[in-house]
C-alpha cells in the first residue's frame, strides 16, 4: 500500500524524524493560511499523489508571497500532473503540502528496503541526495552505501555509524544521523514496511538533519496488524474498477488494449496477456479470479471485464485445479444472464471437472466461441481481432 | 527416481482439521501419497478418515515418523507452523499459505540456515513425483509418471497448463515442484536445478518464470556452468505493465529491473532453450528433448 508524503511525515514526526513545518492543503485559501503560520519565504508547494519525479513534472512550486501560495495552489489543485511514474494519463491533484523552505547545507540519499535476493533488509546511502537511486545505481554504483541487515538480529548502531562516516558527516551531526536511521529502522519494521525512502534527507544551515521528502510503502500481507494505518489509503489515486475489484478480493489491473481476460491463477493469467499480444491484439487488464474462488467471484469478475467500456472481445482462459470448472461455468451464466452481452466471447476451459462445466454452459442460453486449446484460442482472438478494426495494433 | 517426495514419504498436514486442509489432505491420500498425520492445537486425539490428529508436530513425529509436511494454516500463523516443523527435523516443509508478510518470510529464510530442513514455497501449489507422491494442491491427474522431465515453477495454474501440454505430447515427468511466488521463497530455481541434475532419472527440465526479482538471471548462469542436461524455459510477463504487483506478491518489475524481456535475453545467453508462445510449449519441448 502506498501512503502520501505528508502521511509518510506524520508518521515521521511520530518516531522523532525531524520534518519542515508546514501543513497539508485541499484548496487554496487553505494554503494562503498555512503560509501565513510559517510566516516567511518562500514557501515549498508539493502535490501529493502517489507518484514519483513530481519536480521534474511540475509538482513542485516555490511562492514569494501569500498571494502566490494562493494562485499556485489554485493552478495545481484539480489539474493532471505527469511525471515518468504516471504514465501518459498523468494524476489529479487533490491536495498540497505547504513547507517552510530550509537553508541547506548538505542532501542525503537514504533508503530501507526488503531486499528480496538477500532475505535481509537493505539500507542504502549516498552523499548525492535528490538523485534518482534507480539511475544512480546503474550509472555511479559506488556512490551508494550499501548496508545489509539481518532481520533477526536487527539494525546495530554500528551499522549507523559505518553509514555516517562513509556519508562524510561531521562530528556536529553524525550522532543525530545514528539516532535518525535507528528511528527510521525502527517505523520500517513496525508498519512492515517495504520502502522507506528519505530523497533528500538534509543538514541545514543550523546543523540539524531533517527529512524535506518522504516515501512510504507498506506490505498489504501485514495490514491485517496495522489496521490504523488502513485509513491512510486514498482510493481516489487509484483506478476505480480495481477499488471495485479489490471489494471482492479479485486481483485485477486495468491495461490500455481492448481484448478483456479472466484466468484462474497469477502465472497463467500474465501468460494469457502475453498470449492476446503475440495474437496481434492487446490485453484490456489482467484478472485472476484465484484458486479458491467461488460462483459470486467469477460472476463479479466477468461483469467486471464486460462493464469495461474499452473491452471489445473477452477472451475467459481456466485451467481448473482448485477452481473446478463448473463452478466457473455457474458464474459465467449467472453474469451473462445480468448482462446486455453484445461482444463476442472466447472460452478455453480445461481441468478438473471439465465434463460438468461444459454441459452447463452447453446447456444455457450464453453462446461462446469455444476453443479446444491454447492454440486455438489464440487462432480464434487474432481472427476476431482482425475483423474488428482497431482491435489490432 | 525424483527428487524431494517419493514413496518413503511421511506426510504430515499441519493445520489439517480446516477446510483446505481437510479436503486437500484427503485428495493426497487419494493419489497414493502416505499421509501418517496430521496437526491442529487444541484438536489432538481427533481423526480425519484415518489420519490421527496431534496437538504439536513434536508428538506427530514422536508417533508416526512424519519427515514431510504441508502446511495449510492461515499467514498469521505460517512463521510459528514452518519453524515449528524444522525444529522437529521435518525434512521437506511445503507451504501452501499465501499472504504471509514479508519481513515474517524474511525472519524465517535467515532462520532456515541453521537448520537441516529444506523449505518449499510459501504460496506454492506443491511437490508432486507423479504416480509415487503428491505433496500439494495440484490436480494429480494431468501428470504422466516415469519422467524424463523435471518441472519447476514460480506458478500453479500456469504450471498445470505446461505439465498438461508436456502429458498430451507423451512427455512424463519425474517431479513438478512448485517454488512460489512470493519474494522471498524457501526453495529457488537453482536448488532444484542442481537436484534435477543429479537425479539419474531426469533428463530434463523445463522452468517456468515470470518477472520480478532475479532468480532467473541467476538460474541462467547456473545452469551454464553446472549443468550438462537441457534446460527449457518460459517466462510469463511479457505484457505486464512497470510498477504493478501482478497478483504474486513477487511478480512486479520495480525500477526497470526483473522483466521478462531481460530474463530471457540472460536464459538466451548462457544456453536454456526458451519457448516465448505458451501455445506452443509442449511441441517446443518435444523437439528439444528428444534430441
Amino acid at each position: 500500500m502506498r501512503i502520501h508524503e505528508y502521511q509518510a511525515k506524520e508518521l515521521f514526526r511520530k518516531y522523532n524524524i525531524d520534518i519542515p513545518y508546514g501543513g497539508i492543503a485541499f484548496d487554496p485559501d487553505e494554503a494562503r493560511s498555512i503560509a501565513r503560520r510559517i510566516g516567511r519565504f518562500p514557501v515549498v508547494i508539493k502535490a501529493q499523489i502517489h507518484a514519483g519525479g513530481r519536480g521534474k513534472g511540475g509538482g513542485i512550486k516555490l511562492a514569494e508571497s501569500t498571494d502566490e501560495v494562493y494562485s499556485l495552489t489554485h493552478g495545481l489543485i484539480g489539474t493532471k500532473i505527469i511525471t515518468r511514474q504516471t504514465g501518459p494519463g498523468g494524476k489529479l491533484v487533490r491536495k498540497v503540502l505547504i513547507e517552510e523552505k530550509l537553508a541547506i547545507d548538505k542532501e542525503i540519499y537514504l533508503s530501507i528496503i526488503a531486499d528480496r535476493k538477500t532475505s535481509k533488509i537493505l539500507i542504502m546511502a549516498s552523499e548525492a541526495g535528490g538523485i534518482d537511486i534507480e539511475d544512480a545505481a546503474v550509472e555511479m554504483p559506488e556512490k551508494i552505501i550499501r548496508v545489509y541487515i539481518d532481520p533477526n538480529i536487527g539494525l546495530q548502531p554500528f551499522h549507523c555509524r559505518k553509514i555516517a562516516f562513509d556519508l562524510k558527516l561531521t562530528s556536529s551531526v553524525w550522532k543525530q544521523f545514528v539516532l535518525i536511521l535507528q528511528n527510521l529502522y525502527r517505523l520500517f519494521t513496525d508498519y512492515d514496511c517495504s520502502l522507506v525512502e528519505i530523497n533528500p534527507l538534509v543538514v541545514t544551515a543550523k546543523q540539524s538533519i531533517t527529512a524535506l521528502d518522504a516515501k512510504i510503502e507498506i506490505d498489504d500481507n501485514a495490514l491485517f496488524r496495522h489496521r490504523g494505518i488502513i485509513e491512510y489509503r486514498d482510493i481516489e489515486e487509484e483506478d476505480p474498477l480495481e477499488v471495485e475489484a479489490s471489494r471482492f478480493n479479485l486481483h485485477y489491473i486495468k491495461m490500455d488494449g481492448n481484448v478483456g481476460n479472466m484466468v484462474n491463477g497469477a502465472g497463467l493469467a500474465m501468460a494469457t496477456m502475453d498470449i492476446i499480444k503475440l495474437a496481434g491484439a492487446k490485453p484490456a487488464n489482467f484478472l485472476d479470479v484465484g484458486g479458491g474462488t467461488t460462483i459470486e467471484m467469477v460472476e463479479k469478475g466477468f461483469r467486471l471485464i464486460l462493464s469495461d467500456k474499452d473491452v471489445k472481445l473477452v477472451f475467459i482462459n481456466i485451467f481448473g485445479g482448485i477452481l473446478r470448472c463448473d463452478v466457473l461455468a455457474k458464474g459465467i451464466v449467472r453474469a451473462v444472464d445480468k448482462t446486455d452481452l453484445n461482444i463476442p466471447v472466447v472460452i478455453r476451459m480445461d481441468g478438473t471437472n471439465i465434463e460438468e462445466g461444459r454441459r452447463i454452459l452447453y446447456g444455457s442460453g450464453f453462446k461462446p466461441i469455444y476453443a479446444a486449446d491454447l492454440k486455438d484460442a489464440a487462432q480464434k482472438i487474432s481472427e476476431l481481432a482482425g475483423a474488428r478494426k482497431g482491435l489490432k495494433k | 527416481m525424483s527428487i524431494f517426495v517419493d514413496k518413503n514419504t511421511r506426510l504430515l498436514v499441519q493445520g489439517i482439521t480446516g477446510k483446505e486442509g481437510q479436503f486437500h489432505a484427503r485428495q493426497c491420500v487419494a493419489y497414493g501419497t502416505n499421509v501418517v498425520a496430521g496437526t491442529t492445537p487444541g484438536k489432538g486425539g481427533e481423526k480425519i478418515d484415518d489420519i490421527p490428529v496431534f496437538n504439536t508436530v513434536a508428538e506427530a513425529v514422536d508417533k508416526t515418523r512424519a519427515n514431510c509436511s504441508m502446511i495449510f494454516v492461515p499467514p498469521q500463523y505460517a512463521t510459528d507452523a514452518i519453524v515449528e516443523a524444522a525444529d522437529n527435523g521435518i525434512e521437506i516443509i511445503v507451504t501452501i499459505t499465501e499472504g504471509i508478510p514479508i519481513l515474517d518470510m524474511m525472519k524465517v529464510k535467515n532462520y532456515m540456515g541453521n537448520v537441516r530442513s529444506r523449505l518449499v514455497g510459501p504460496n506454492c501449489p506443491g511437490i508432486i513425483s507423479p504416480g509415487l507422491c503428491k505433496v500439494g494442491i495440484m490436480p494429480g491427474f494431468i501428470h504422466k509418471p516415469g519422467g524424463p522431465i523435471g518441472v519447476i515453477s514460480r506458478s500453479g495454474t500456469l504450471t498445470y497448463e505446461v505439465v498438461n501440454q508436456l502429458t498430451l505430447q507423451g512427455i512424463g515427468q519425474t517431479t513438478c515442484i512448485g517454488i512460489g511466488g512470493d519474494p522471498i521463497i524457501g526453495t529457488n530455481f537453482i536448488d532444484c536445478l542442481d537436484a534435477f541434475e543429479r537425479d539419474p532419472d531426469t533428463k530434463g527440465v523445463l522452468m517456468v518464470g515470470e518477472i520480478g526479482g532475479s532468480a532467473e538471471e541467476e538460474a541462467a548462469r547456473f545452469i551454464s556452468e553446472n549443468m550438462k542436461k537441457k534446460v527449457v524455459g518460459f517466462i510469463a510477463g511479457l505484457t505486464a505493465p512497470p510498477g504493478r504487483r501482478m497478483g504474486h506478491a513477487g511478480a512486479i518489475v520495480s525500477g526497470g529491473k526483473g522483466t521478462a524481456q531481460e530474463k530471457i535475453a540472460v536464459m538466451k545467453e548462457n544456453g536454456v532453450y526458451i519457448c516465448e508462445d505458451l501455445c506452443t510449449l509442449g511441441e517446443f519441448c518435444a523437439e528439444i528433448f528428444k534430441q
